[in-house]
């Protein structure tokens, strides 16, 4: 099993929630973050005082798959998410080692 | 006289329009103080409702309007709580020139000197202790505000009076200074008065811990601008009620107050898009407060035309004035000093300017100029005297500041025991503290600590 995790613009949210029903996602975890990469925050003026904003906001999406089909799930991500700019965020994998659905106490690739 | 209705009725909206201003200041000021601190700067413009509110009709009436003690300050006990205030020997209710009530000049007259107080609070935002800010604003009114009230409008030194400074300068005329000091409805009573208690606090209080250097951005402009529409309203009753009845002087004042003010926020809002390349709502509510406060000593005496100038020429000169505090090192926390004290100054001198009737633009030579300048001038010295040694009093007994882990932790929570916005998880009725007792009169009574 595999954790898919991007980090997105939060106005691409619902093009990859489509996308990754699309693909046969049936559940992902979405929250909302902040933080910066090579584009890095911009800068805000309150009665003449400069403020440099780093962290600006941004949607995390967490998805737990199959092996198999971590390699799809990151492609449909990356393909709804792009928008070509900078500060469109990045998709990683990490695998895991156990999961459990709480409801019936199934574990491993049952539980997904 | 008799009773005029619709001069009563108009006085009584202005009254309530006035008050509306001081919640209406709290919400501005709240919105543009950090969020671990909204509280207490919205707290310091309701206990002034408070202490204000019950000091104006104990004493405040007195010493603004009472029987004058040297042109300075109304006696106290003259009309104290209010005693030959209200009724006349008869117990009719006692009626004005304009056929208001006494009664109702003084619900009118109580909510300026409660607004002014609640200004100066926005030089002190996040560390000043809630009973030391409580104790200055009965203390400051009652030593600042009701006298210069009274100079300038209970007939004292700062009016047209044959003792005072605008008579010594230019002499009298059938016993009234031969060029009136022309303050409408509180240039210098209320903006430079506040305005400079403003600047003497900042200075004797000191900066916030990591001024100029952490982030202090305003934490809700939402706010911001809902308390600068209220101020907005709220002044019709400032302006326009000063002309003390329903009339057409009243429709001037109400047409130069928008006017005014309109021109003032174009103005900021053209600074910041030159100067910082966005025009911000921030600079519009701003620019809405600086022209409100220009406009406020000259509303009756200048034409809507002026107005416009009299507003931008405010907004640009409090646009620039408010990042003084930066490069002079002064902890003026929301710009008390660069919007009021400025624009105050602003507006009391370019009456000198554009007075339709004594104004220097309309042939009216230097003296109203000369006489604008110099009640400025006064108003500046004896507000600051005052404050100096109020400031530096309470700095002596009750102290300023909360201590310096209260002040990062946030105020809100150490010195009102709340917090504005966080409902954090975990948070549960403390059940050991829910005690039952029976009350001395036999009832039971339930406390709960939550």
């Amino acid at each position: 099993m595999k954790l898919v995790t991007a980090v997105i613009q939060p106005h691409r949210l619902d093009d990859v929630k489509a996308a990754l029903e699309a693909a046969g996602v049936r559940g992902m975890t979405v929250s909302e973050a902040s933080g910066y990469g090579r584009q890095r925050g911009h800068t805000e003026v309150y009665r003449g005082a400069e403020y440099q904003v780093d962290l600006i906001p941004k949607v995390r999406v967490e998805v737990l798959v199959a092996d198999v089909d971590a390699i799809s799930v990151t492609e449909a991500i990356v393909k709804a998410a792009q928008t070509g700019k900078i500060g469109d965020g990045k998709v990683w994998t990490v695998p895991v080692e156990d999961v459990a659905r709480v409801r019936t106490g199934e574990h491993g690739p049952d539980a997904l | 006289m008799d009773l005029n209705f619709g001069a009563t009725a108009w006085m009584l909206t202005s009254a309530s329009l006035v008050l509306l201003m001081t919640p209406g200041l709290a919400l501005f000021y709240g919105g543009m103080s950090r969020a671990k601190s909204v509280l207490n700067m919205m707290m310091m413009s309701f206990g002034t409702l408070g202490v204000v509110g019950v000091i104006y009709v104990l004493w405040g009436w007195s010493m603004s309007y009472g029987a004058s003690v040297g042109g300075f300050f109304g006696n106290p006990f003259d009309q104290f709580g209010l005693d030959g205030a209200i009724y006349d020997g008869a117990g009719e209710f006692l009626i004005d020139g304009m056929g208001v009530p006494g009664i109702v000049g003084v619900a009118f007259q109580s909510t300026f000197a409660i607004i002014t107080v609640a200004l100066v609070s926005g030089a002190l935002a996040d560390r000043v202790k809630f009973g030391t800010w409580l104790v200055f604003a009965g203390v400051w009114a009652t030593l600042s505000y009701f006298p210069i009230a009274h100079m300038v409008w209970g007939g004292g030194f700062l009016s047209d009076s044959e003792g005072g400074l605008a008579a010594m300068i230019f002499g009298t005329t059938d016993g009234a200074a031969t060029v009136a000091p022309i303050d409408f409805a509180g240039g210098t009573v209320v903006h430079i008065n506040a305005g400079v208690a403003a600047l003497v606090l900042a200075l004797i209080i000191g900066k916030r811990k990591g001024f100029g250097t952490e982030p202090m951005r305003p934490h809700n402009l939402t706010l911001v601008m809902l308390g600068a529409a209220l101020l907005w309203f709220g002044w019709f009753g400032f302006n326009a009620g000063s002309a003390f009845t329903a009339d057409g002087a009243a429709g001037l004042a109400w047409v130069n107050t928008t006017t005014a003010t309109a021109a003032a926020m174009l103005a900021w809002l053209l600074v910041e898009k030159i100067r910082d390349g966005h025009a911000t709502s921030l600079g519009a509510a701003s620019g809405i407060v600086a022209g409100l406060v220009a406009i406020t000593p000259a509303a009756g005496s200048v034409s809507p035309g002026g107005s416009i100038f009299l507003g931008a020429i405010a907004g640009v000169l409090c646009a620039l004035a408010v990042g003084l505090k930066y490069k002079l090192g002064y902890d003026d926390s929301l710009d008390v000093v660069g919007v009021h004290l400025v624009g105050g100054l602003v507006g009391t001198v370019l009456i000198g300017f554009f007075g339709t009737e004594t104004g220097l633009f309309y042939g009216g030579g230097a003296q109203q100029l000369v006489v604008q300048i110099a009640i400025a001038l006064a108003a500046i010295l004896i507000s600051g005297v005052v404050t100096l040694v109020i400031g530096l009093a309470l700095e002596a007994t009750l102290g300023w500041r909360v201590s310096e882990d209260v002040e990062v932790a946030g105020i809100d929570v150490a010195v009102h025991g709340e917090t504005a916005y966080e409902a954090l998880p975990g948070t549960r009725v403390r059940s050991s503290d829910v005690s039952t007792t029976s009350a001395a009169a036999g009832r039971a009574t339930t406390e709960v600590n939550a």
